[in-house]
């Protein structure tokens, strides 16, 4: 018997505090500290830049060579540009969809859990303590805006910018048929909207990959090579009969929000792949957080 | 000595413990209690051998053992980080990692060193562990934050990003975020690693006035003797297992104390004759040196003073006369028959 009976004396007598409470606005204080840490950084503010720079550089290029020989020519949408400013948008996010856009959001996804673990940060926010839950949805919620924050800079700087340069006129369609500016600029923001939308899975992707290690560089780059693979795989006419499912397949489909009558059914597919992926990675994140020894 | 020779003989058990088992969990007695913490890697390396940790409600406790010897991962397991493989722990009187929630508000830790936003401030870094508490007051956060880096010593470099910080900054920054509301129980996990002489004096100096005030401190380190001297408990770990624990002063054996009494080489004799009458044990006179010739024996239950006055009495020269009492470290050495800085 070593141990003796713990001082009582009144000097000494441990204080047993009150029992902490929950108080109100408790995720909300998280969630704003979290969002300044993740668009706060200088790494998303030197990424968001660049997507920025994509439309403006485009833009300006365009801009130059429009009365060339080359004028008009280029993949997508790019022969729309100098006749209409709305269609800058509609390229920017064309050509920085199938690489430049994932690997930024790679990036930020696949940092979510995984960057904390590295600095050690997260066992200190474990031991405040957040509840794993909890934390991994303010990590989605961080992630999810980095990505919201990228497309939106692509959009708003190419609307600005083609405002600018080109003008901002009626849109004549892809089925011929010219709809007022007003109409257009809503269908060129919601063609903003379904890019978006279809960068969940991908976010979703990177969380999961995100609570696997402790290393954020593996994360992201195998959030990267999700999208590329899948990019590829949808290239193969052999593997047609799971292309629907591929991350990436509908991701160009945004075009039929250009036309008169778009097919809602393919948006809705094109959604709906996106929603099935966010729905199998989120649970794999959940499954593997909330159940991982915490030793970085 | 309270040597834990197996799981079942766990040394140091509080008699309320052994009354009734349902007392383990008892906050007003134990702030720490683990009943055969073991954790297995998924390599079969077994890190924490079925160690039972009994901490004392207002007890500092120091949490030796060597680097790797599994110190750091009962800390992570008794805070929720790592699930053990088997056994129980109460934090508070409340079962980990269940009851995170409610008892890790009352908890300040430093595990296994600081860990911040390198491009964030000392303040923010504090603001944002503040906006992550749901239960802290969002009302009195800068102002529990700036008193807590007032506190460590850090308040002239709060403006400072965290990755311009010394070692030693870094530590106390750590040490700012575990005070920066007023707790239970502090867990302390090498507290003093970085740090010069003056803040390892500093951390001392903190440690006691925390406990002064009530705070149960749970404090690790691999150097015994820089915090040996502020601990009225000790549990010292040797390669996953708990080699034995309790109150500090009961830990060093009596029978390890002995008394060294240096005379002339013509009174060792008479000095052999008088301890063995007195009843010491393991008498033993060593080879005389410049100074003297010292003789050794085993104190036992005699007051020190009274064999000085015998030995006087009986004619016998005291050039001097000294009491030895082991070290943790010649403890550890002894228990373990290693060096205590051998990491596994």
């Amino acid at each position: 018997m070593s141990l003796a009976e713990p001082t009582t004396d009144a000097a000494t007598e441990p204080r047993l505090a009150e029992q902490p409470r929950r108080r109100p606005g408790a995720f909300g204080r998280l969630l704003r500290s979290e969002l300044r840490l993740v668009l706060g950084r200088r790494r998303a503010i030197v990424l968001l830049t660049g997507l920025a720079l994509v439309p403006l550089l485009l833009g300006l290029v365009l801009f130059v060579t429009r009365d060339t020989a080359l004028a008009g020519q280029g993949p997508g949408f790019i022969a729309q540009v100098t006749g209409n400013g709305l269609f800058l948008v509609v390229a920017a996010l064309f050509l920085c969809m199938p690489f430049l856009l994932p690997l930024c959001i790679g990036i930020a996804s696949g940092d979510a859990v995984a960057g904390e673990a590295s600095t050690g940060t997260l066992r200190y926010l474990l031991v405040v303590p957040v509840g794993r839950s909890r934390l991994l949805l303010v990590k989605a919620i961080g992630a999810l805006a980095f990505a919201a924050a990228a497309v939106a800079a692509i959009a708003v700087v190419g609307l600005v910018a083609g405002a600018a340069l080109f003008g901002v006129q009626d849109i004549t369609l892809l089925s011929g048929t010219t709809v007022p500016v007003g109409e257009s600029v809503l269908r060129v923001l919601a063609v903003a909207a379904y890019v978006g939308l279809s960068m969940t899975g991908l976010v979703a992707v990177g969380l999961f990959f995100s609570t696997l290690t402790e290393v954020p560089v593996g994360a992201m780059a195998a959030t990267v090579c999700v999208a590329i693979v899948s990019a590829v795989l949808d290239q193969l006419p052999q593997l047609s009969a799971i292309h629907p499912g591929l991350l990436t397949h509908h991701w160009l489909d945004f075009a039929e929000l250009l036309r008169l009558q778009p097919d809602w059914a393919v948006l809705g597919q094109g959604l709906a792949i996106q929603l099935a992926w966010v729905a199998v990675f989120s649970s794999l994140a959940w499954a593997r957080f909330t159940t991982a020894d915490v030793s970085s | 000595m309270t040597v834990a020779p197996s799981r079942d003989e766990a040394a140091g058990v509080h008699p309320a413990a052994l009354a009734a088992p349902a007392d383990v969990a008892d906050a007003s007695v134990w702030a720490v209690r683990t009943e055969g913490l073991t954790k297995r890697f998924r390599s079969g390396q077994v890190a924490v051998d079925g160690i039972d940790l009994a901490v004392p409600r207002g007890a500092v406790y120091g949490f030796l053992g060597p680097n790797g010897s599994g110190k750091t991962t009962t800390i992570r397991m008794l805070l929720g980080l790592v699930q053990p493989t088997s056994g129980v722990a109460w934090l508070l009187g409340r079962r980990m990692p269940e009851s995170a929630a409610t008892v890790l508000p009352r908890v300040g830790a430093l595990v296994e060193g600081p860990a911040f936003q390198p491009y964030l401030t000392g303040r923010a870094n504090l603001a944002r562990l503040e906006a992550a508490d749901a239960t802290a007051d969002p009302r009195t956060a800068r102002g529990r934050a700036e008193a807590a880096l007032e506190r460590v010593g850090l308040a002239a470099a709060a403006a400072k990003p965290y990755r311009q910080y010394s070692l030693g900054m870094k530590q106390r920054l750590g040490l700012a975020a575990a005070l920066l509301r007023p707790r239970d129980l502090l867990v302390l996990d090498e507290p003093t690693n970085g740090l010069d002489p003056q803040g390892t004096r500093e951390v001392r100096h903190l440690v006691r006035e925390l406990a002064a005030a009530g705070t149960t401190v749970l404090v690790s380190s691999h150097l015994l003797t820089e915090i040996e001297q502020v601990c009225s408990h000790v549990g010292i770990m040797s390669r996953g297992r708990l080699l034995v624990q309790g109150e500090r002063e009961s830990l060093v054996a009596r029978e390890a104390v002995r008394v060294r009494l240096l005379t002339r080489p013509a009174d060792v004799a008479a000095a052999t004759a008088v301890l063995r009458r007195l009843g010491l044990h393991d008498v033993v006179d060593e080879p005389a040196g410049a100074e003297g010739a010292p003789v050794t024996a085993t104190v036992g239950d005699h007051d020190p003073a009274a064999v000085v006055a015998a030995l006087v009495a009986e004619g016998v020269a005291v050039l001097g006369f000294g009491v030895e009492r082991p070290s943790l470290e010649q403890m550890f050495v002894e228990l373990t028959g290693e060096g205590f800085d051998v990491a596994r």
